[in-house]
């Protein structure tokens, strides 16, 4: 445990001072604020491209901005964080396999196992860290302006989106082990995640898969019940837990 | 008691075969020069010792204990510095040692007064600059403070010397030195000078094995019986005993040098006073460990 919390500390400070924390606080800070303001102003700007829009046929009514718009903008907005969060983290293993500073701590009896469940710890803490501030500024600003329980099954929809990121990070956790260098890692974390999409093709897999989970605005809109969407949710979490679980043994095997 | 101890280690890189059953035996509390070329597999060998690469066979103890592949528990006993030590640039030097000391074991309060005491030690107390900043030798003065920091049994150098001054070089090898009286340093180089002057023992390792091992005394004292060295007053006299004993060898300085198995001495220093040759000095030569090297790896 002692060397769990010295490698973790060692973690935080490195995330503090390399930047990544900033810039992922104000990355779903900004995503987080971003959700409403985009559904507040959507009046406005249909009124200021009214003409333009008058012009190739089309008439502007008077819209009526509700909590549902800013939680769609919320689900169509966290991939893009979740994509940026793995781009940054991605390296997180292979930055110390390629700078060798990995060896110095192994040969003091640092136990492989504790570096990877270190650095699993502080990818999901970040990871639920900033998702549930993003979360937390849009959900403010929506009970501010409008209603938040017009949408329907929200917190449950927000749940599914945190497992996928959960899901993702299993993956960048596996992907490390498995490869030396970033690219590696991008790469294979992007494969499955793509299978994954294409599979989603075919009806059979359809609600067993992880990347069903990212299907929030059928949830928020009612059109979809959380039955529907728990085998997806139990087999997300499942496989997030077996990638870090096999992580440990592949690293433990790892030439360095 | 061997500190370290190798039995027929083999190490294949793909059909490259690097290490070809190597033995060697490192004593308890000596300063061991396991000398070898670039690329002769030193590193290799000292990365399977640390568990960080899988022999293909053999056994290797560490204190009397075998090294396992992945997480060896005989790290505990082992300290080491690589030849280019990387270390968490974010940090500063104190911070990296007491982040050394955390995952060692060590508790708080011997971490507090042995950090001060090797920073004071390495000349790198006063320095309060991150990592990133620090010049190679201030990085390889932090290397040997992480490396000495929890009192290891075993310390593993790998060429700590090979990219400083002279003045880094002396710095390090001090130090070394210094380490002796509490642990084993295992000192892996291609710079003789280095050895000669701080190592007890010496291996020569030569296409993936150990080729010759013993104390620097020992070895040198076994070769100084077998070669002479003699100088002679003038060209004609040495040019005769050239051409009388083709084993002889014409030294740079214009001495002559031979060897007890190639010409018996009693038979050269007979033709010397048959011919009534001038002889001004004649003596048993004191070979380097760069002769010796040259002679077990037949360069």
């Amino acid at each position: 445990m002692k060397h769990f919390l010295a490698f973790t500390q060692k973690e935080a400070l490195e995330q503090r001072r390399s930047g990544k924390l900033l810039f992922l606080g104000i990355l779903f800070a900004l995503f987080g604020i971003m959700n409403p303001a985009v559904a507040k102003l959507t009046p406005w700007l249909l009124e200021v491209m009214a003409d333009a829009l008058a012009q190739s046929g089309m008439t502007v009514t008077e819209v009526t901005v509700t909590a549902l718009d800013s939680w769609v903008q919320f689900f169509k907005n966290i991939p893009m964080a979740l994509i940026a969060f793995a781009l940054l983290e991605g390296s997180i293993f292979t930055k110390e396999y390629q700078t060798g500073t990995l060896v110095l701590s192994l040969t003091k009896g640092l136990k492989r196992h504790t570096v990877v469940l270190s650095k699993a710890a502080v990818l999901t803490v970040l990871w639920s860290a900033g998702y549930w501030l993003c979360f937390a500024i849009t959900y403010g600003y929506n009970a501010y302006y409008w209603d938040n329980t017009i949408a329907q099954n929200l917190m449950f929809s927000a749940v599914c989106w945190w497992v996928l990121g959960l899901w993702i990070i299993g993956l960048l956790a596996l992907f490390s082990v498995l490869s030396g260098a970033s690219t590696g890692v991008y790469l294979g974390t992007g494969a499955v995640a793509l299978i994954c999409s294409l599979l989603q093709f075919l009806p059979k897999l359809q609600k067993y898969l992880p990347t069903a989970l990212a299907d929030g605005n059928s949830l928020i809109y009612g059109l979809k019940s959380p039955a529907d969407y728990m085998p997806a949710l139990v087999i997300a979490a499942g496989m997030a837990l077996g990638c870090f679980a096999a992580s440990i043994p592949i690293f433990r095997k790892k030439q360095l | 008691m061997d500190m370290l101890h190798i039995q027929g280690l083999y190490k294949n890189f793909g059909e490259k075969a690097v290490l070809k059953g190597l033995d060697l035996t490192v004593p308890e509390h000596s300063i061991f020069g396991f000398i070898g070329k670039n690329g002769a597999g030193k590193t290799t060998t000292i990365k399977t010792v640390l568990g960080l690469l899988k022999a293909d066979a053999g056994r290797i103890l560490v204190n009397g204990e075998e090294v396992i592949y992945g997480d060896s528990p005989t790290n505990r006993h082992i300290s080491y510095l690589p030849d280019v030590p990387a270390f968490y640039s974010f940090m500063t030097a104190e911070e990296y040692l007491q982040f050394c000391g955390r995952i060692s074991g060590m508790d708080p309060a011997q971490i507090r007064s042995r950090c001060k005491e090797l920073l004071l030690l390495v000349g790198l107390a006063e320095e309060k600059h991150r990592i990133k900043g620090f010049s190679r030798g201030m990085k390889q003065r932090l290397g040997i403070a992480q490396a000495l920091l929890n009192r290891p049994k075993l310390l593993i150098c790998d060429e700590p010397t090979s990219a400083l001054d002279p003045v880094g070089r002396k710095e390090i090898l001090d130090i070394l030195l210094a380490a002796r009286q509490q642990t084993t340093v295992l000192f892996s180089t291609h710079i003789l000078s280095d050895v000669e002057r701080i190592c007890t023992d010496v291996a020569f390792l030569n296409n993936g094995i150990v080729e010759l091992q013993g104390t620097v005394a020992d070895i040198k004292s076994k070769f100084r019986n077998d070669i002479y060295r003699l100088e002679t007053g003038s060209d004609a006299a040495r040019n005769q005993l050239l051409a009388a004993f083709p084993g002889m060898e014409a030294a740079q300085d214009g001495s002559l040098q031979f060897r007890q198995q190639c010409h018996d001495v009693h038979a050269v220093l007979g033709f010397i006073a048959e011919n009534r040759l001038p002889l001004t000095r004649m003596e048993q030569a004191e070979p380097t460990l760069e002769n010796l090297f040259m002679e077990v790896t037949g360069q």
